[in-house]
């Protein structure tokens, strides 16, 4: 290993490309792409140093949804940031409510019981599902293939989202768990249609792959676009489906074994290029995981009580002291760093989000290629700007 | 995976003369942090990383902690002789502590799967010594979020590539994270002002210029 890691590419001293007797060819072209760009996947800026069509620099921009999260935090109680946690990456406000509750019974000492353990991981494995759905179809956009493939997407995505709105309320501001449990029971016909949708979902992926898996334009696009080596990918604290497709091992689902993960069956899929189409395919494949606990977790669902009777919601004050709680979110590691001082607000209230640091790398991505590739890289790193800029 | 003790002694042994600290944390699932001095956090960082038994070489979360300069009460139970019989008596000891800017790191192995490593950072004041050696050249993953907390919490990164505001605009001038921030009141640009928004949005209009309604007298 290299003593020091990958320093950014010092992309600021770029020049346009000389011709043999050392005269620039034509000129540089510097344009800001976005904030309120289709592809940026909400408000997003790049600026972009471009010869040609080739990328030479790139800076990416964000904090235009800027709220300070963390600091709004600190001034509620613990049981306020509850429905805020839902506003961070507002596709899967399930895995955020999820990452928080278990932060705060780890720094409380509180035990779930069974029941709400199964429908958590129930939850989290349907908002992973929505999740990579939802993206695929986006990133199918950013290659121009507008409209259809998203309509089919988002026309499963809606299926899990009526779901979660019959057990929830919302659609996508869940706002469902709680510090010990959940908020409201499932019922038994509310499992039988998740079954439903579980046992179909199949049925859609390989709609999906047909249309999409070998499809040329879409390999033509992505088979070595984007590449992130493997080494990079760590030191640069990649996490998620990014990550796995750079071929490194490491969901938190099999390292932590967080809640009641070390019962189910799963494999982990791995890529082996890091390029945009080993992205693609470890998320389809990860479905296809997802899919596998789903219905193994809907056959073992027990019944019972669904929070613990410790937990309180009224005059909440964990002890002094400080933890750091994190799970395998459906774009990579969410994690919360929570201090207590003994008062019912956190003293200092963290979050850790995924697409924030896996937008270190951009540029490196990016450099020498098309702008047009550029587009489908960002598609593929899947941000949130919600989380992004907190 | 060590202990913070077993993994102080090993860094004492490699790299003399280097003070470190094991800090306290009352919640039992938590984890204890390492201090290390500044001067000497670059050498540390590159030990834990490179060590071979620890290899941690994914650094997830890096972030600030504000501590202001605080009266710390602390409540001690002293034996003393009260009208002739021994008795216990609670006594409260006021302490001062320092204002300070701290940086968490948290430190996983990708390779080992183990962790976390809490690795600590304190500058000597919150006012003008606030610089604090950076770590993205050992940990890439760090560059942004170290850029964070020079934007939010108003710590200088030594050795940081490219250290700007990200989430703030460039021309702001303050610190929002700290605990002694006072966020600025807009309230001049209040629509439509009433209650308590107007007794405060007051102050914003000029005396003279109050709008006056005139009732229209028809004729």
């Amino acid at each position: 290993m290299s003593p020091f890691a990958a320093m950014p590419p010092k992309s600021f001293e770029v020049k346009p490309k000389l011709d043999e007797s050392g005269t620039p060819i034509g000129e540089l072209l510097e344009i800001s792409m976005g904030p309120h760009h289709p592809s940026t996947h909400g408000v997003f800026r790049m600026d972009v140093v471009l010869d040609g069509e080739t990328v030479v620099k790139l800076k990416p921009v964000f904090g235009y949804l800027h709220r300070n999260h963390e600091k709004i935090g600190e001034n509620i109680s613990y049981l306020s940031s509850m429905p805020y946690t839902d506003r961070l990456d507002y596709l899967c406000s399930m895995t955020n409510n999820w990452a928080y509750a278990l932060t705060v019974e780890k720094l409380a000492g509180l035990a779930v019981p069974e029941r709400a353990e199964y429908i958590r991981v129930i939850m989290a494995e349907l908002t992973r599902l929505q999740n990579h759905t939802c993206l695929i179809g986006f990133f199918v956009q950013d290659m121009g293939a507008l409209g259809t493939p998203m309509m089919y997407a988002f026309r499963e995505r809606e299926k899990i989202l009526d779901l979660f709105e019959s057990v929830s309320g919302a659609r996508m501001m869940c706002n469902y768990m709680r510090f010990g449990g959940v908020r409201v029971d499932v019922s038994d016909e509310w499992l039988a249609q998740t079954k439903k949708v579980v046992s179909d979902y199949g049925k859609f992926l390989d709609e999906f792959g047909t249309f999409l898996t070998e499809n040329e334009i879409l390999l033509a696009r992505t088979q070595f676009v984007g590449v992130l080596p493997k080494e990079l990918a760590i030191n640069a604290s990649i996490t998620g489906p990014m990550l796995r497709a750079a071929g490194v091992n490491y969901d938190l689902r099999k390292v932590d074994k967080y809640g009641i993960y070390s019962r189910f069956d799963f494999k982990v899929p791995l890529g082996e290029h890091g390029d945009i189409y080993d992205r693609y395919m470890v998320r389809v494949l990860e479905m296809r995981e997802s899919i596998k606990i789903l219905e193994q977790a809907l056959r073992g669902i027990p019944a019972g009580p669904i929070m613990d009777p410790k937990s309180k919601l009224r005059g909440f004050r964990p002890k002094a002291g400080e933890v750091y709680g994190r799970i395998e979110g459906p774009k990579g590691e969410l994690g919360f760093y929570l201090i207590s001082d003994g008062s019912p607000n956190p003293y200092r209230y963290r979050v850790r989000p995924p697409s924030f640091i896996n937008l270190t790398i951009l540029e490196d991505m990016c450099l020498g290629h098309k702008i047009s590739d550029a587009v489908v890289i960002l598609g593929s790193v899947d941000i949130v700007l919600g989380e992004v800029d907190r | 995976m060590e202990t913070p003790e077993q993994i102080k002694a090993r860094i004492e042994q490699t790299l003399p003369p280097v003070k470190l600290d094991i800090l306290p944390n009352e919640c039992p699932a938590g984890e204890r942090a390492l201090l290390v001095e500044a001067g000497r956090a670059f050498d540390v960082a590159k030990f834990l990383r490179d060590d071979a038994q620890l290899r941690l070489d994914y650094c997830s979360n890096v972030t600030g902690i504000d501590w202001p300069e605080t009266v710390v009460k602390t409540k001690v139970k002293k034996k003393m002789l009260v009208e002739g019989a021994e008795k216990e008596v609670e006594e409260t000891i006021e302490t001062l502590r320092s204002g300070h800017l701290e940086v968490a790191y948290h430190l996983y192995s990708m390779a080992l799967k183990h962790g976390p490593v809490v690795l600590k950072l304190r500058t000597e004041n919150r006012a003008d010594q606030t610089h604090l050696p950076s770590l993205t050249p050992l940990w890439r993953g760090a560059e942004f979020q170290e850029r964070e907390i020079f934007d939010l919490f108003g710590v200088v990164f030594d050795g940081h590539p490219d250290l700007r505001r990200i989430l703030m605009w460039d021309e702001f001038k303050d610190f929002p994270m700290r605990k002694d921030y006072v966020a600025p009141d807009d309230l001049e640009y209040e629509p439509t002002p009433h209650d308590e928004v107007l007794d405060a949005a007051k102050k914003h209009y000029p005396a003279e210029a109050k709008p006056e309604v005139k009732a229209e007298v028809k004729a």
